[in-house]
């Protein structure tokens, strides 16, 4: 009987199972259903301990991923009887003007944000970094500050402090004599809008994050450098920055996932628009879901959604391991 | 000799960039004190006749006090259930050998890269058709209570745990609940700190989620609160926003303030070392 494939699966978990029985366990030939019983008891604590996550992960990750796949073959508009439609939602889906704009959108903020925010945050912990420097934990606690607020809160106080007309940007703006930016109210500049404010809410978590990297690395290298005639600058590009890499890569990670995630941000500053230049795709699968009411369809648009966030965050990694990380 | 200038200029950019930061802040608390006519006019820094009717009329007519109140239990519970059912997992994945943990812990630490929008339309099918618990705060408290990235933080600091001191409590006889709850515990309060100040803020600030499940005005939080004040379009009423702003601020700036350290060495534990 357990010559049968799937019980030298079973088997084979076993042994795994109860590798570490210790040799105060006899072997007898006990049937499989008292050895795993027995494994189970032998480690019923910690086997207790991580189960609330691998139960509600399961009820509230795996089953609802599944049932999204169910949800995505049906016109369904929340209640009532759900119509079989196969694959109709995901080739309506790859036709979706809407769709592939929200997506567009992500890929234009985050080149519009990401890569000015990642310098300054290396530069600024490098600068927090400096021993001469007095009161760094102010500093530090100062510039992280909008991390901890609410953004639908700054959110609201950028489109006041953004307004075209009544706005303080371009108050200050008008006493240097420079004439009003439609900040959001014009394609491009709303963007750049969205992506300020994303550099205000992250720059100071990206710099704590690079400054608890750049601690790790010993002053003797820098110091030395020094000695051997390098500037600060020199000593920076090409002893810091490389060695800093691994932390770079972390928070780039991080921004590709942030930037793909954004939801309340265009939400509250922006509402989307104007004419949805920064309308994002969890703002489309929202519409779709609660506006529009068509609950497959959104289901569809998350599937392709997170395909397509692998897929990027795949090829991220395979150009940093590709890359050689020192010059 | 090149020394003083660069200390110069280097604190000429940190001082000037905490000032672009705090900036919005400050915009924030001058306007909330200013009536909605001088907001509009956007002429003054100062509010040049301060009133506190921006507040009066966020307390009586939007019911503040009781978004606050919604908003800070609905924290609290899902910090508590969340940091105790965290800090149980990670000492099973950092204390404990058994078959399949390193299998389990990489399928866990995998877990966090699932994106909320994937789940969201499904979850929200769910608790409105099977568990019927719209408009209530249960959605914000329970599916997040056991989450990865807190079993993966209390895990870091449950190796430092010497193994002896479990030992001997083992040798006299406790249990493996009660080594837990009065030896692993308090020695990891740090942790459970960074932890919990980390769940009560996301908790606090999250908006997404709250907008998909909290209808009724009465249960609401305070972003989902803001949201709804926002009026209609052309004439958003930041006066009224922006008192509602410094309330939603406030609270999260004295914790943060009070307890800045712990924040730091809490964000900063998982990118070193991973």
């Amino acid at each position: 009987m357990l010559t049968e494939p799937r019980h030298r699966i079973r088997e084979a978990t076993l042994a795994a199972a109860t590798e570490d029985l210790g040799e105060d366990y006899e072997w007898r030939s006990d049937s499989l259903r008292q050895r795993w019983r027995l494994a189970v008891r032998r480690h019923r604590w910690p086997l207790l301990f991580i189960s609330p996550f691998f139960v509600l992960f399961a009820v509230f990750n795996v089953y609802p991923v599944l049932f999204s796949f169910w949800l995505s073959l049906h016109d369904w508009p929340g209640l009532g009887p759900m119509d079989f439609i196969g694959l109709a939602n995901y080739t309506e889906l790859a036709h979706d003007p809407l769709f592939w704009n929200s997506m567009l959108n992500s890929v234009l903020l985050f080149f519009i944000y990401v890569p000015v925010m990642t310098f300054l945050a290396v530069v600024l912990a490098a600068v927090l970094n400096a021993r001469f420097l007095k009161l760094q934990g102010l500093w530090r606690a100062l510039i992280f500050m909008p991390n901890i607020t609410s953004m639908v809160a700054a959110g609201y106080t950028f489109r006041l402090i953004l307004d075209k007309d009544s706005g303080a940007l371009n108050h200050a703006l008008a006493f240097l004599h420079v004439a009003a930016v439609p900040w959001l109210d014009d394609v491009w500049w709303a963007r750049i809008s969205l992506g300020l404010l994303m550099i205000w809410a992250w720059l100071g978590y990206n710099t704590v994050i690079m400054l608890a990297g750049m601690q790790t690395i010993p002053r003797e290298l820098i110091e030395a450098a020094k000695v051997d005639g390098a500037n600060a600058v020199q000593a920076f590009r090409r002893i810091t920055v490389p060695l800093l890499r691994p932390v770079i890569v972390f928070s780039m990670t991080l921004s590709i996932i942030g930037t793909f995630s954004m939801f309340t941000e265009p939400y509250i500053l922006t509402r989307g628009g104007p004419i949805r230049a920064t309308e994002t795709p969890v703002i489309e699968i929202f519409n779709s879901t609660f506006t529009d009411l068509r609950f497959g369809y959104a289901a569809a648009e998350s599937y392709v959604y997170f395909a397509i966030i692998v897929v990027i965050t795949l090829l991220q990694f395979w150009t940093v391991s590709r890359s050689d990380p020192v010059r | 000799m090149r020394q003083a200038p660069t200390k110069a200029i280097t604190y000429l950019c940190v001082i000037g960039l905490s000032a672009l930061m705090i900036f919005p802040f400050t915009w924030m608390l001058s306007s909330s004190l200013k009536p909605f006519s001088e907001i509009f006019a956007g002429t003054t820094f100062l509010p040049q006749h301060p009133t506190l009717e921006n507040y009066a009329s966020l307390f009586q007519q939007s019911n503040a006090l009781l978004k606050l109140w919604n908003s800070f239990y609905i924290a609290a519970s899902a910090t508590i259930s969340s940091v105790l059912l965290c800090a149980l997992g990670g000492y099973a994945f950092a204390k404990f050998r058994f078959p399949g943990r390193a299998f389990l812990f990489g399928f866990m630490l995998a877990s966090m890269a699932l994106p909320f929008a994937v789940v969201m339309v499904p979850l929200f099918v769910m608790m409105r058709n099977v568990f019927h618990w719209i408009d209530t705060p249960w959605p914000l408290i329970v599916p997040g209570a056991a989450n990865a990235f807190g079993i993966f933080f209390m895990r870091q600091y449950m190796l430092s745990v010497p193994d002896e001191m479990l030992d001997a409590a083992r040798v006299d006889g406790a249990s493996e609940f009660g080594i837990f709850w009065r030896i692993v515990l308090p020695t990891t309060v740090p942790g459970l700190v960074s932890l919990a100040i980390i769940f009560f803020m996301s908790s606090w600030n999250n908006f997404l989620w709250p907008l998909t499940i909290l209808h009724s005005d009465s249960v609401q939080t305070v972003p989902v609160m803001l949201n709804s004040l926002q009026g209609p379009p052309g004439r958003t009423a930041f006066d009224v926003l922006m008192a509602g702003s410094v309330v939603s601020v406030l609270p999260m700036l004295v914790v943060f303030l009070l307890l800045q350290r712990h924040l730091v060495a809490g964000i900063t534990s998982g990118a070193v070392k991973g």
